[in-house]
């Protein structure tokens, strides 16, 4: 007697045969039938058309029955709202029921048909079911409140549902407490604002008490909402972390993680000489362990977690190194993740062992798995430098296996090595060239070819070597060829007199035969710095390197932060804030640990530190790129960065980039980061690291204006800054990524030497590849339309992003729009179409030739009417009338004439907009307090609705 | 919260499905297959998949795939647990927990799974308690049911449900009045081509069988306790006592379930009670190769190693092996490459021994790796940690209860490089 029975009426008149038993007068071959109907139900079957019939069978005494058909009405009635209603009013008399048991079921249910009508009907039920007697029947309701807000959420308001939730919070059941606390958590999420889980000490204090009573469930609901508790003072943290440490032995680890990311967390707020804090780091390590003895899915969440952790307090599990020891038949994505913390831990101390370990994971049959280990042997030598010639040793015995991945993996992680410690292993290159021909991916030919030209020197057929290359060089990929571009040009500074035929062959297949715009550019400033100035080309191309980073894949600071707020949840696993890829929350709460009360540091004042600012001094996202990509970086970034204060675009985009690329590499897959990091030029690998700045860059001013642009890169011994930009906001998001299916838009505008365009940062969050990119405007006030089509050159894979500068101009339609500066844009890719509005700055607009004769100024102004004249307060300026006005001027606002009255700067300005308009403005500097001005702002203009925009513009400008 | 649960068989069938809130599409279980189909290996699918809207949270057990669906912030191993938790409740009420065990009690599953769950929430995941709720399946049940028409599903409010101790229900009644103990200690290793141990440690637990009546409340306590510094506790378990006295003090489940885990890590030098002397070899140009492998006791405290079977997974290239063996007999599979020894009880005058050729596909190059070997053993009567229980002693009942602590060592991921 087995329900396997149930499955076997699959003749045609099964539906029919059911509604007879359904309806027959024995309760024993109902019970039968609804059974069988629940059987078709969990595979799948469609059994809708029993609806009346099931819901017939629902009053009656048997609580098995009735359970059965609340199964199959909480799946149906969905799809028969009108039958449904049938059903309520059995639900409303079983919540009256004598059996707590059965009032609970009936809440329960209730709150799971997601049908409005029956919603209604359910509100009165429910509250009286949250104030019942029985605490079973409370921990149900609890819970049916938080259904509830998910089908309508202004209901649950409205009815004071939410206030009645909290006042469970203090039930004087645990279970009660607990559910209750997990039903605001998940309400709050949906309402990141609303201020649900109001925790004060009293309400901390209850929750503590509850958690040692609660069911583990209730403990992870509970933990969890403890962690988002900021205390007072490091008494107050030091007090719930003791009460919380003993949940770090509970037998269910998602109990242990919860517990081990409050304890993180508040960790941070007690001083490092209290002795709580070491007898605290003592105790996290063991249940951290502990968790990778279970089974294998448990210990890759685990594993992920742990992750984390070593990177914000190494110290917890500096002892544990051998616990991360790979066993042959672990699952490969555990392999992978212990590898991954391995070298983390590894340290001066117990390099030996790792090294061990890592020459026998090379062994193995896994090829991911022994890509990585290789891998990794690189990043130990890097790491710890005492290691760095056993590691190489142990290369090169890899090397001699000749196993063809393992060579090209070794290739890569030498040439790391050399950019690491120069001048020290050059004996092993011998050995590498042998294996010159076995290399047949892209990012090991790459290495080689760096290495060779960086030492071409050293290597007597180093010319034979790389010309061996050449003969194929329109099938190699284009990181190869500009390798070997940067590797010849190496070779051709060092060894001028035999290489020249080399050197121009090159040049010519770099320039005059190639379509990539990277690889061609690439080559015609090669070709101009070599025929202008072979000095010069010198000390550019064979410039000293900066040195590359000791940890490659590092997570950046903040970021690590604020993941650590999330240890133990999905964000944990992905390495990424929530708000990155979590498509529920519809709002983002930026978690960050406490700051640390009991030291003098105060924390940084918000407003001096804004978010995601282009923080230059990261650690980080040291690029590791060893060839010409860095030294031109360098030429191009180094004057602008030390010069004045008049950023020009093209640093800006450069260390935005820097920033925005490395930690897309860094959030990026595991492997493919690791990839990226080590890889040395333009197109390599998924994540197009930081590289893709320069190759923008040139693209602009190719379209912008191709002499000028060009002519600054070399424009080494002259004038610093002759690049005429205006101010260029931030990029910020336009479209976010859960909008667009994973397409995320970010961009500013900006305008240079008369032209204006649109920076775009395309990023792909999806999972598959996007192309066939386009972009249309709607009619805008200033007639602003795309110059050129949108061009994306390779299909973006995910995690990818990629820069796009789009030429401007504003000869398109125009229609006034409200604000005026609102643009509407429409971008459409492979996968679908998105719209998305932005705002303009109005200063993208200003014209070159917008400066006004002083007569002329005087008559317009006197012949403008009054009533057109606007004014504006600029507060907290900071900068003196000079300064004012020169960076105005950078954005195309021209000081006519400046006048002192009474000791207050006036300045007298025009400006030019595209479509023609005149705005003539008087601006009064007058100190505040002794650093800060307060700035007047009187605009007069023929189109006076301009103004306030001019204004707007005035006010980023100055602010910046 | 979890959304939905769908129990997906090797051959990627989706046989059951269950959802908490909304209906979720099977067609989300595509991301999966793909998945699975890149891992290759049933065991190297990736636990956690993300898919444009929703996150896939898998376990493997027992040949079926259990994914759940989530849509919001959830902590995955809350998830995980939980899976594991439905797959030992099935184990627990069907003595199985396969693919027809399901099929065969689908409404029970169904039920079960209503309840263990509400709007994604974890409502009753106590074994007891559901078992009140659900009364298991038995062949007397079945039939009493079809006469009398009394139903499996209990019509009163469990009693364990809200009390402080929800792992015991209220009055419980036994004739015979049992406490049995199981110190089972799993050694955890991995032995280096030289016979050194890279790495080792014990992994213990105590698994107990209750059958008491009434509320008993128990106190265990261990010659040596010190041992025991990183410890997992039965929810049971009072803290503060462990704490202080260390002594474990409770009032137990009824019926089976785990006390205690505990870790006794590499610090503590563990023994390691078998040594292997192996000797593997492949020659490059007679596409064959030597094996030669002995096993031997070491560390043993003096107690016999028993039910010893050595699994290794031999290279791709190996197509078969002629081999002898002094003792027990051997299994090579050529599909699967893998060679079981099932050697059984060592005996240190006469040391099993396996030894003989290899053949291997011929023109392949030589197999660069050399395999791990994989050694299961068996040790009655002996915590190889040591660990031995003082004396357990009952408050709040009367009656005179057995009591019984039975020790035995295992292999864990017991492994030798050669």
């Amino acid at each position: 007697m087995t329900d396997s029975k149930y499955f076997t009426t699959t003749k045609k008149g099964e539906i029919f045969e059911l509604k007879a038993e359904l309806n027959s007068d024995k309760k024993e071959k109902k019970k039968e039938a609804v059974k069988k109907v629940i059987a078709s139900m969990t595979v799948g079957k469609d059994v809708s058309a029993l609806f009346p019939d099931v819901v017939n069978c629902m009053q009656t005494d048997n609580l098995e029955l009735k359970k059965l058909v609340y199964l199959y009405l909480m799946n149906y009635a969905k799809s028969q709202p009108d039958m449904a209603i049938m059903a309520v009013n059995t639900f409303v008399k079983d919540c009256e029921d004598p059996n707590p048991l059965i009032r609970a079921l009936a809440v329960r249910t209730m709150g799971c048909i997601r049908v409005d009508k029956i919603t209604e009907y359910l509100c009165e039920p429910l509250r009286k079911c949250l104030k019942d007697e029985d605490p079973y029947v409370r921990k149900t309701a609890a819970v049916c409140v938080a259904k509830l807000h998910d089908i309508n959420a202004q209901l649950v308001e409205d009815q004071g549902f939410l206030d009645t939730l909290k006042d469970l919070i203090s039930d004087s059941n645990p279970m009660v407490v607990a559910n209750a606390v997990a039903a605001l958590s998940e309400i709050a999420e949906s309402h990141p604002s609303s201020n649900l889980l109001d925790l004060n000490p009293q309400s901390i204090n209850k929750l503590l008490t509850a958690l040692n009573e609660c069911t583990e469930w209730g403990q992870i609901f509970i933990l969890d909402c403890l962690a988002n508790y900021m205390p007072k003072d490091d008494r107050e943290a030091q007090s719930i972390c003791e009460r919380v440490t003993p949940r770090l032995s509970h037998a269910n680890s998602a109990v242990v993680l919860s517990a081990v990311k409050v304890l993180m967390k508040f960790m941070e707020m007690l001083s490092k000489d209290l002795d709580y804090y070491g007898t605290l780091l003592k105790k996290l390590a063991p249940p951290l362990v502990t968790l990778l003895s279970a089974e294998p899915e448990l210990q890759y969440v685990a594993l992920r977690n742990i992750n984390l952790i070593v990177q914000k307090r190494p110290e917890i599990l500096k002892h544990e190194m051998k616990v991360f020891f790979v066993k042959y038949n672990d699952p490969i994505y555990v392999k992978l993740e212990k590898l991954d913390i391995m070298i983390r831990l590894a340290s001066q101390a117990n390099i030996a062992q790792v090294l061990a370990e890592l020459k026998e994971y090379a062994t193995e049959v896994d090829v991911d798995f022994v890509r990585k280990a290789v891998r990794a042997i690189g990043r130990c030598a890097i790491k710890v430098e005492q290691s760095a010639e056993r590691c190489v040793s142990t290369l090169l015995d890899l090397i001699q296996t000749k196993v063809n991945y393992v060579v090209q993996e070794a290739i890569v992680v030498i040439k790391d090595i050399f950019r690491k410690y120069p001048n020290k292993y050059e004996s092993v290159i011998a050995t590498l060239c042998e294996n010159l021909d076995s290399l047949d991916e892209p990012e090991a030919r790459a290495a080689m070819i760096w290495i060779v030209g960086e030492y071409a020197e050293r290597i007597d057929n180093a010319d034979e070597l790389l010309e061996s290359f050449l003969e194929g060089f329109h099938d190699e990929s284009t990181q190869v060829q500009l390798q070997l571009l940067t590797a010849i040009v190496k070779l051709f500074l060092k060894k001028p007199t035999e290489t020249q035929e080399l050197v121009q062959q090159v040049l010519s297949l770099a320039t005059q035969d190639s379509d990539n715009p990277d690889l061609r550019d690439r080559g015609y400033i090669y070709w101009r710095l070599l025929s202008t100035d072979p000095v010069a080309a010198k000390e550019v191309v064979l410039a000293e390197k900066p040195l590359i980073s000791e940890e490659t894949d590092l997570i950046e600071p903040t970021l690590l932060d604020e993941l650590i707020c999330y240890i133990g949840t999905l964000a944990s696993v992905y390495h990424k804030p929530p708000s990155a890829f979590v498509e529920g929350s519809r709002g983002v709460v930026h978690k960050g640990l406490p700051p640390r009360t009991g030291s003098i540091e105060s924390p940084e004042s918000p407003d001096t530190a804004p978010a995601g600012g282009p923080a230059a001094d990261q650690p980080a996202v040291i690029p590791t790129q060893g060839d010409l990509l860095g030294d031109l970086l360098n030429l191009d970034l180094g004057p602008p960065v030390s010069g004045p204060p008049m950023a020009t675009s093209t640093v800006q985009m450069g260390a935005v980039d820097l920033l925005g690329g490395g930690l897309d590499t860094l959030m990026g897959d595991e492997s493919e980061g690791l990839r990226s990091d080590v890889g040395g030029s333009p197109a390599i690998g998924g994540s197009g690291s930081f590289t893709a700045a320069p190759s923008t860059t040139a693209a602009t001013n190719v379209g912008a204006a191709l002499g000028s642009g060009l002519g600054d890169l070399f424009d080494l011994t002259g004038g610093v800054g002759t690049l005429s930009g205006s101010y260029v906001a931030p990029k910020t998001v336009w479209l976010p990524a859960m909008k667009a299916k994973g397409l995320e838009i970010s961009g500013t505008f900006s305008r240079q030497v008369g032209s204006i365009s649109m920076d775009l940062v395309l990023t792909n969050k999806a999972l598959q590849v996007m192309s066939d990119f386009a972009i249309q405007f709607n009619r805008n006030s200033f007639g602003l339309a795309p110059a050129a089509p949108l061009q994306v050159h390779a299909p973006l894979a995910p995690n990818q992003s990629v820069e796009i500068s789009l030429p401007l101009n504003t000869v398109g339609s125009v229609m006034k729009m409200d604000p005026l500066n609102n643009l509407q844009v429409a971008v459409k890719n492979n996968i679908d179409v998105f719209y998305f509005s932005t705002l303009y700055p109005l200063h993208i607009l200003f014209v070159e030739d917008g400066k006004m004769e002083r007569q002329m100024f005087l008559a317009t102004w006197k012949d403008i009417p009054n009533e057109n004249e606007t004014q504006f307060q600029i507060k907290d300026c900071s900068l003196s009338a000079d300064a004012v006005s020169s960076k105005l001027q950078g954005s195309n606002i021209f000081t006519i004439a400046k006048r002192n009255v009474e000791g207050q700067d006036m300045l007298y300005q025009s400006l030019k907009l595209t479509n023609g308009i005149w705005v003539l403005a008087e601006l009064r500097i007058q100190p505040s307090n002794p650093s800060f001005m307060d700035l007047e702002l009187s605009l007069k203009c023929r189109a006076p609705e301009v103004s306030q925009y001019i204004y707007q513009a005035y006010e980023t400008i100055l602010k910046n | 919260m979890i959304h939905s649960l769908f129990l997906i068989n090797c051959s990627g069938d989706i046989f059951l499905e269950k959802h908490w809130k909304s209906v979720v599409s099977q067609s989300v279980c595509d991301y999966f297959f793909e998945a699975q189909e890149k891992a290759i290996d049933v065991e190297n699918v990736p636990p956690v998949i993300s898919t444009p809207h929703h996150y896939l949270i898998s376990i493997y057990r027992d040949k079926i795939f259990f994914v759940s669906v989530i849509q919001t912030e959830v902590p995955p191993l809350f998830v995980i647990e939980f899976l594991h938790r439905v797959a030992d409740t099935f184990q627990d009420y069907f003595g199985e927990c396969s693919e027809t065990a399901i099929k065969d009690n689908v409404v029970i599953v169904y039920e079960l799974l209503e309840e263990m769950l509400d709007n994604g929430f974890p409502l009753a995941t106590e074994s007891n308690i559901l078992k009140e709720l659900i009364k298991p399946p038995t062949i007397l049940r079945s039939v009493v049911n079809s006469i009398t028409g009394s139903s499996n599903v209990g019509d009163t409010l469990p009693t364990g449900q809200l009390s402080n101790i929800p792992w015991r229900r209220a009055g419980v009644k036994y004739t015979n009045n049992e406490a049995y103990f199981d110190v089972i200690e799993e050694i955890d290793a991995i032995i280096d081509k030289s016979g050194s141990t890279v790495f080792a440690e014990i992994q213990g637990v105590i698994d107990s069988c209750i059958k008491l009546s009434g509320m008993p409340d128990l106190s265990l306590s261990f010659m040596n306790p010190r041992l025991l510094d990183d410890v997992s506790f039965h929810p049971c378990i009072r803290f503060k006592r462990w704490e202080s006295e260390r002594v474990l003090s409770f009032i137990p489940p009824d019926g089976n379930f785990r006390l205690i885990s505990y870790r006794v890590s590499s610090q503590n030098l563990v023994a390691i009670p078998v040594y292997v002397k192996h000797m593997i070899s492949f020659k490059e140009n007679t596409s064959s190769g030597r094996f030669d492998v002995t096993i031997g006791p070491k560390q043993n405290m003096g107690k016999t190693v028993e039910g010893v079977v050595m699994t290794v997974h031999m290279p791709k290239a190996v197509l078969n092996m002629n081999l002898t063996a002094t003792q027990g007999s051997y299994t090579f599979d050529p599909v699967t490459k893998v060679l079981t020894w099932d050697v059984g009880k060592i005996t240190p005058q006469k040391l099993p021994n396996l030894k003989g050729m290899v053949n291997l596909q011929s023109g392949a190059p030589k197999p660069e790796e050399n395999p791990s070997l994989n050694i299961q053993f068996k040790i009655q009567q002996l915590a190889i940690s040591g660990l031995k229980v003082n004396r357990l002693d009952m408050y709040g009942e009367k009656y005179k209860p057995f009591k019984g602590v039975k020790y035995i060592t295992k292999a864990g991921k017991f492994q030798v490089r050669t």
